[in-house]
């Protein structure tokens, strides 16, 4: 099957083998790897757009009392700093590794639907400039968090409609997306190459594409409920109607833990590529890597219930969630497991993608702590909507995803650009994002537990010095990234030239490595024969 | 600025009132001043008797759910701390023992073992389920609302809270909002330090008032949107969701009388950071004298025709205040 599409592209697609030039390459793209730098650069783009919003919360937060903020915007902050974040910088950035990587690691030419790949990426700068500019409307950008609670969501000003329209555009950005990786990889894979001999990037993509068809319709379906109770008198979710407020909370985290996943798999992917490379040796326990992501990805679907133990649920529910959410540790665990193993008796070196993927062994763990103790329901009702939760879950986003992308791409990058990086500037971009996210998050378990209530512009004084160390490593954190957008320009620019196994000296294996550093504009237009 | 400033003391006017009136019953006698203000200063010092927060820490709290709560929670964070040592120490260990640099040569034959993979399956499995079954007692515990001896209905509005009593205190019903000094100062470039505000945020004009010794079972609901009640040293949490009646019960230990303090924790729209929870937990006796004296107050209201909010009928729409706030 590989073998006809591949040879068959080879023979008819000539006119094809070359981008087009000027702004006609990325307008008409449907080139893999065109798609996958557009989606990484408006990632990078989205992460300083909602990073400088982080850094205004941080602003605010530094010391009690407001200064620079009213709640009303600081409330919109966080919402829409959420919101792009997850949206707009996480998950392109894995669609983006996805374009890149797949069709490298699985010996195809390109993905399977190049159009549509296309058009899931145009949608998106269209749903972002449509959410950003919910700032300029009356009444001003959502401020309702970004889980959309109603009532609340529903007092939202004129910028609703548009909230609702860019969400609905992200959805079908994301399930397009999705839509792609499974038939890239279900049909496209190099002869030989059985689903189990696939590098686990594109195995923790498949499993992550099959969860983001499944939640991203349900999103969409809670989101059109909001829009027509709000507009259209409907009551699924107004009280005085009928409806239920609490039934959002179910329909919504339904869509919303397995998109936590969504936001982690390919990151435990990336680290099971980069990982065996720099301890030159195999993956342990490749088989079992595969079925503890399968288990989470199922698990994901049977925990919503945990992020709503203190509105109110029945016993045996608090007890099956509680359960459930705490057996997510078991597989966690064999893959902290087995990344610990593949080190043991390797042979070690620290460039930076290995850095970054160490981080992650790290700190996603001690997010990862800090989920099991959210788990046990009687202490959830203490941490929960503090910033104990804060804490946590920026663990496992920041230096667990952004730290999975950021490994990613000092993994990669060399590949796709053809040029090594500037190593000193990069490990220095390491060691200060690393210091300053705990820095930054550490803190905020500690006010949490204190009593610090979350998405609050303003604190009783017992919480200041806490928050001021956060601030801190905030500023320092975020000042950090630009190194990171110094390391790429660069990169893209010129630097000495990357061989095409790139990491000469330590054990890059995989297909990628088999094609020159930048690869052909067609990946592999003759089908490599996998053994 | 100053019109909005004009507009809040406005509408706090029927408040105000009431305010100069409980300051002679509501507030506690004088060691409740001395300790309030202890707390303000040391911030992050736990003073005797008042088992608040340490500032980096869960508060050990005065009530048993609150003190069985911090039991798991250590519990818990030990477990973590014993595993995160094993795994850290194994990843450090290899770290430092299996670096390239050192001339480390790679085993690429250890690449998979049937025999350790399940037994890092089985033991983190029996954890859990160790550390289950006490968090499922005390769940079981943390449910049963049964033999309350004084009720309460909490109703959440944007932003303040509505207490009316039941049994024992039938008939004493009263809205709680941020205290007037706080709510200067938490203004937009206010110039007033929040430092030399008493308790900062964390004060209301009408705390809600309960004996010790006594189970006290609330009824959590909201005219407006979700709201959530916490007040950390009872171990006591729940949200307020419009619709729905939510169940919450404590039990504050006799001899732990004094002032205790919590916040809204679900998001509520603009000034959800400023609608704290203030609790004056007493003896029985000054409970009784308590109710007592609010009814005899409300009587007093109602004769002169004057409506206070004690008096005013509410349910069923948000309140004058909250409407003109929301607007």
């Amino acid at each position: 099957m590989a073998q006809t599409l591949s040879s068959g592209i080879a023979h008819h697609d000539d006119h094809h083998d070359q981008p087009d030039t000027g702004i006609k390459r990325w307008l008409f793209a449907t080139n893999h790897k065109d798609i996958g730098t557009m989606y990484l650069v408006f990632s990078l783009i989205m992460f300083f757009i909602g990073g400088a919003m982080a850094m205004v919360i941080r602003a605010e937060l530094f010391q009690p009392g407001l200064q620079l903020v009213d709640p009303v915007l600081f409330n919109q902050l966080t919402t829409n700093h959420a919101l792009i974040m997850i949206f707009g910088a996480v998950m392109p950035a894995f669609v983006g590794l996805a374009n890149w990587m797949i069709p490298m690691q699985i010996g195809a030419p390109d993905m399977a639907l190049p159009r549509m790949n296309n058009f899931s990426f145009w949608i998106l700068p269209f749903a972002f400039t449509l959410l950003l500019s919910t700032f300029f409307v009356p009444g001003g950008a959502a401020a309702g968090g970004w889980t959309l609670y109603p009532p609340l969501s529903l007092q939202t000003g004129d910028s609703f409609p548009m909230l609702i329209f860019a969400i609905h555009m992200m959805g079908i950005s994301s399930i397009m997306g999705a839509i792609n990786v499974i038939v890239t990889i279900m049909n496209m894979r190099a002869p030989g190459m059985n689903l189990l001999k696939m590098p686990l990037f594109a195995w923790s993509w498949l499993i992550t594409a099959y969860l983001l068809i499944a939640v991203m319709p349900v999103l969409a379906g809670a989101v059109t409920m909001l829009l027509t109770d709000h507009f259209f008198k409907t009551s699924f979710f107004n009280p005085a109607g009928g409806g239920d407020p609490v039934m959002f909370e179910h329909i919504f985290w339904f869509f919303g833990h397995p998109e936590v996943y969504i936001m982690i798999l390919p990151a435990f992917g990336i680290i099971s590529e980069v990982l065996p490379t720099f301890s030159r040796k195999p993956l342990f326990g490749a088989t079992s890597m595969i079925y503890a992501i399968a288990s989470i990805a199922f698990l994901s679907f049977i925990v919503w219930g945990h992020h709503m133990f203190a509105d109110g649920m029945p016993l045996a529910a608090q007890l099956f969630y509680m359960m459930y959410t705490m057996l997510i540790a078991v597989p966690t665990g064999v893959k902290v497991f087995n990344w610990t193993a593949t080190m043991w008796r390797g042979s070690l070196s620290f460039e930076p993608p290995m850095l970054f993927a160490l981080a992650f062994l790290f700190l996603f763990t001690i997010g990862g702590f800090s989920g099991l103790m959210l788990a046990i329901v009687p202490a959830d009702f203490q941490y929960n909507q503090t910033y104990f939760v804060v804490a946590h879950f920026h663990y496992v986003l920041v230096p667990g995803a952004i730290f999975g992308i950021m490994a990613g791409v000092y993994y990669w990058l060399p590949k796709w650009t053809g040029h090594m990086y500037n190593m000193t500037l990069a490990k220095t971009h390491f060691w200060l994002s690393a210091i300053f996210v705990n820095v930054l998050f550490f803190p905020q378990h500690f006010l949490g537990l204190a009593g610090m209530p979350r998405r609050i512009p303003d604190y009783a004084v017992q919480f200041t010095d806490w928050n001021m160390v956060s601030s801190i490593g905030g500023f320092a954190f975020g000042a950090s990234q630009i190194l990171f957008a110094i390391v790429i320009v660069q990169c893209i620019r010129g630097g000495r030239k990357a061989t095409s196994a790139v990491w000469e000296g330590a054990l890059p294996t995989g297909l990628e490595w088999t094609l020159s550093s930048p690869p052909p504009y067609h990946s592999f237009t003759i089908a490599p024969e996998i053994l | 600025m100053s019109r909005r400033r004009l507009k809040s003391i406005e509408i706090r006017g029927p408040v105000l009132k009431s305010m100069t009136r409980g300051d002679e019953s509501t507030f506690p006698p004088c060691r409740h001043w001395v300790r309030a203000l202890c707390l303000a200063t040391l911030g992050l010092a736990a003073s005797a008797g008042a088992n608040t927060s340490n500032g980096y820490n869960l508060p050990i709290g005065v009530t048993g759910l609150s003190r069985d709560i911090y039991t798991l929670h250590m519990e818990v964070f030990w477990v973590c701390v014993a595993i995160a040592i094993v795994v850290f120490g194994v990843m450090i260990y290899a770290l430092v023992k299996f670096r390239h640099s050192q001339g480390a040569v790679a085993d690429a034959t250890l690449v998979h073992s049937t025999k350790v993979e399940i037994v890092w399956t089985i033991i983190p499995i029996v954890i859990l389920v160790v550390m289950a079954i006490p968090a499922a007692k005390v769940i079981l515990m943390m449910e049963d609302t049964r033999n309350s001896e004084l009720s309460i209905r909490v109703t959440g509005y944007q932003w303040k809270w509505q207490y009316e009593y039941m049994d024992a205190g039938e008939g004493v019903n009263f809205f709680s909002t941020l205290a007037r000094d706080s709510n200067f100062a938490r203004e937009l470039h206010s110039g007033i330090d929040p430092k030399t505000v008493n308790n900062y945020l964390l004060n209301v004009d009408n705390p809600m008032v309960i004996p010790s010794g006594t189970k006290v079972r609330l009824l959590l609901t909201s005219q407006d949107v979700i709201h959530a009640w916490w007040v950390p040293d009872f171990g006591a949490k729940r949200s307020a969701i419009p619709g729905f009646v939510n169940e919450l019960w404590f039990k504050v230990d006799p001899g732990k009388e004094g002032i205790y303090r919590g916040q809204c924790t679900s998001l509520c729209g603009r000034d959800h950071g400023f609608m704290p929870i203030v609790v004056d937990v007493r003896t029985p006796d000054d409970f009784k004298k308590w109710v007592e004296q609010q009814k005899a107050a409300a009587k007093q209201a109602a004769a002169q025709g004057g409506q206070t909010p004690e008096t005013a009928p509410l349910a069923g729409q948000p309140p004058r205040s909250a409407q003109v706030l929301s607007n």
